[in-house]
């Protein structure tokens, strides 16, 4: 406890608030009262001076940034042309000219990721941004409204908790094609109850406070209420909830590829090239299968040490440095 | 409890009819059960076919049909071979309850002891230690964990002591042949398909054990008990975990159908001829009336589970059982 207290005092310091002496914050996320009068942060230096204080947030989000410029970019910076077989050379393990080692038809694994990883960032993105929006939206009417929407909405995520959600999507997916659109698409038919649920149990805590009434009061709207007043103080668990989603997207269409119901050739992901490879296990080739999984390992692991270290920086009765 | 009780099972009937109509609908929409038949030369085959299975009335009445026929038992046949679809389910369900039940087991007293230590013994080398794995556990993609697991126990570990493997895999059940009952042999099948179905549960559990876990540890009523001259032991464990289970059990049941999408990808990589590889090929058939039953036995099993979690609650919480 001792080291958290010498970073946050070291944090102050580095943040440059006016005055140097070291005076005793009482609570220093509020900004210290300088001679020159109050100096209060804003919020959003407030938000980025606690969520750069969460090394493993800021190292995953170096990383996550760092992969999306790698495969996005994949164009420049993969070692070989996408889909280049060299059946000459067959299936090597990692070395100096193959970092990643090459498949059975000699194509460049390190090429195959980057670009394989393309699709699955782009799905990982888009389901949590539909998501998103449509659990927000529904929430916060839920919440806000109660009575039938209210019931409506819990009943069917009742439902949907029941069904398994694999067997929904694999049903829905087989019926309605392997596209990626289709795939996002379902995902996120999937993926928003969760986010709808938690902000609705933000609104209904919210609506009953002083200054939602004060809203209310002056004659706003119950659209502005909500979408001026109360969505924006929820912020911290709706963004906590779309990194929540990205990571469920990308594993579940990696499990989707598995039973092979996720995108189909030419279309790769992650997923696909781990299924791929599922038939290396205990042979020579193994390494095929490490390269793709430690992508998406990688890959979920950051973004939930991101969504970590959001809440972390978001919410203001946190404890956490 | 008993009213209590009672309410919850009229509620998951409701809930299942709820879902049957979901999954009824939802399969006729996504499959069309005379697909295969749609290049027959004389188009009257496909007709035929649609009349036999009454394709041809409303879909309220196709629907009426079949919970008439599923109350009584009768899940209807299977598209191509015709084969019973109730016995078929039964075959398989058998070793998926066993997979179930000790997923569910071993995770649960898993993540309490994990959860329960990571609190006790809060920002200790050890609560880091089970931290950092407990986020690697809900990143890793379960059928990688899967692949790196068998590379491993079964064929890298071996090859550094030279022995066979310890573990079975690929056996298509959960016995060698002519061997039944609760011995090594059985152990030794369900290791790893236990240990991937696991996982992630452990890992997502054992964080909202050791969050609740600390709370209650917290609380006033625990300081009390310590001031009284409780023992430390007693106190973690009798005041402090039993109210610290009641917010996980809310989690831990909401969670099982997750589980059942991983019995899915679970008995498909060990080859065990569960429900899980039963849903499987209806879906590479695609087999409607398989998958319609086949859902809503499956969300029979999730509601099951959560009137089990709804027991659970009463016995840790005595405000429920007198409302």
């Amino acid at each position: 406890m001792s080291d958290q207290g010498r970073e946050e005092a070291q944090s102050i310091e580095s943040l440059g608030l006016p005055g140097g002496s070291p005076r005793l914050p009482i609570a220093p996320e509020l900004g210290s009262v300088g001679a020159d009068g109050p100096a209060a942060r804003s919020q959003w230096q407030l938000f980025r001076a606690r969520f750069l204080r969460h090394r493993l947030a800021v190292a995953s989000t170096v990383i996550l940034l760092a992969l999306a410029i790698a495969c996005f970019g994949a164009p420049l910076f993969a070692p070989y042309p996408k889909n280049q077989q060299n059946l000459v050379l067959g299936p090597v393990g990692p070395n100096g000219q193959h970092w990643m080692g090459t498949d059975e038809l000699g194509r460049d694994v390190l090429t195959e990721i980057l670009y394989a990883g393309q699709t699955s960032l782009r799905i990982g993105f888009v389901v949590a941004l539909l998501s998103t929006i449509v659990g927000t939206v529904v929430g916060a009417i839920s919440g806000y409204f109660g009575r039938w929407a209210d019931q409506g909405l819990m009943r069917l995520t009742d439902l949907f908790l029941v069904i398994p959600q694999l067997v929904v999507l694999a049903i829905a997916i087989k019926g309605l094609g392997s596209t990626q659109v289709v795939i996002a698409l379902s995902l996120a038919a999937l993926f928003w109850m969760g986010e709808a649920r938690v902000v609705r149990g933000q609104v209904l805590a919210l609506r009953e406070r002083e200054f939602v009434e004060a809203a209310r009061s002056i004659g706003a709207g119950p659209t502005r209420v909500v979408f001026r007043h109360i969505i924006p103080n929820c912020i911290g668990p709706i963004l906590v909830g779309a990194t929540l989603a990205v990571a469920g997207a990308i594993l579940t269409e990696s499990a989707l590829s598995f039973l092979g119901f996720g995108v189909q050739p030419p279309a790769t992901s992650w997923g696909s090239l781990l299924d791929n490879a599922s038939g290396y296990v205990g042979t020579p080739q193994a390494y095929l299968i490490y390269f793709p999984g430690l992508m998406i390992f990688i890959t979920v692991l950051a973004v939930n040490f991101l969504g970590d270290g959001l809440r972390d920086a978001l919410d203001p009765q946190s404890t956490h440095a | 409890m008993i009213q209590f009780l009672g309410r919850r099972v009229i509620y998951s009937i409701v809930v299942l009819f709820l879902a049957s109509i979901v999954a009824f609908v939802g399969t006729r929409i996504a499959f069309d059960p005379t697909a295969r038949l749609a290049q027959a030369r004389d188009p009257k085959v496909r007709v035929a076919e649609e009349r036999r299975l009454g394709l041809d009335k409303p879909l309220v009445v196709q629907y009426g049909r079949w919970l008439g026929n599923f109350v009584q038992g009768d899940l209807g046949e299977t598209e191509v071979s015709r084969e019973p679809i109730a016995a078929k389910l039964r075959s398989g369900m058998w070793l998926t309850i066993q997979l179930l039940v000790w997923g569910v087991a071993v995770s649960v007293i898993a993540a309490l002891i994990i959860g329960v230590y990571s609190a006790v013994r809060q920002y200790s080398v050890g609560d880091y230690v089970l931290t950092t794995f407990s986020f690697m556990g809900i990143s890793i993609p379960p059928f990688w964990f899967a692949f790196i697991a068998i590379q491993f126990f079964v064929f890298t570990l071996p090859g550094w002591f030279g022995t066979a493997p310890w573990f079975y895999t690929f056996s298509g059940a959960l016995h060698s042949d002519g061997v039944t009952g609760f011995n090594l042999d059985y152990l030794r099948h369900l290791f790893l398909p236990v240990l991937v179905l696991t996982v992630q549960n452990i890992a997502g559990w054992s964080r909202y054990q050791r969050a609740s876990m600390l709370d209650t540890l917290n609380a006033d009523y625990v300081r009390t008990a310590r001031a009284k001259g409780v023992p430390r032991r007693q106190v973690i464990l009798h005041h402090a975990l039993r109210n610290a289970m009641i917010p996980v059990v809310t989690v831990m049941a909401l969670d099982i159908g997750l589980l059942f999408g991983g019995l899915v990808i679970t008995e498909q990589i060990f080859s065990i001829p569960g429900m899980g590889r039963i849903f499987v090929s209806a879906l590479d058939r695609g087999d409607a009336t398989m998958l319609t039953a086949w859902t809503v036995v499956a969300a029979f099993f999730v509601l099951l589970f959560n009137l089990i979690a709804d027991l659970a609650y009463g016995w840790l919480d005595p405000r429920v059982r007198i409302t």
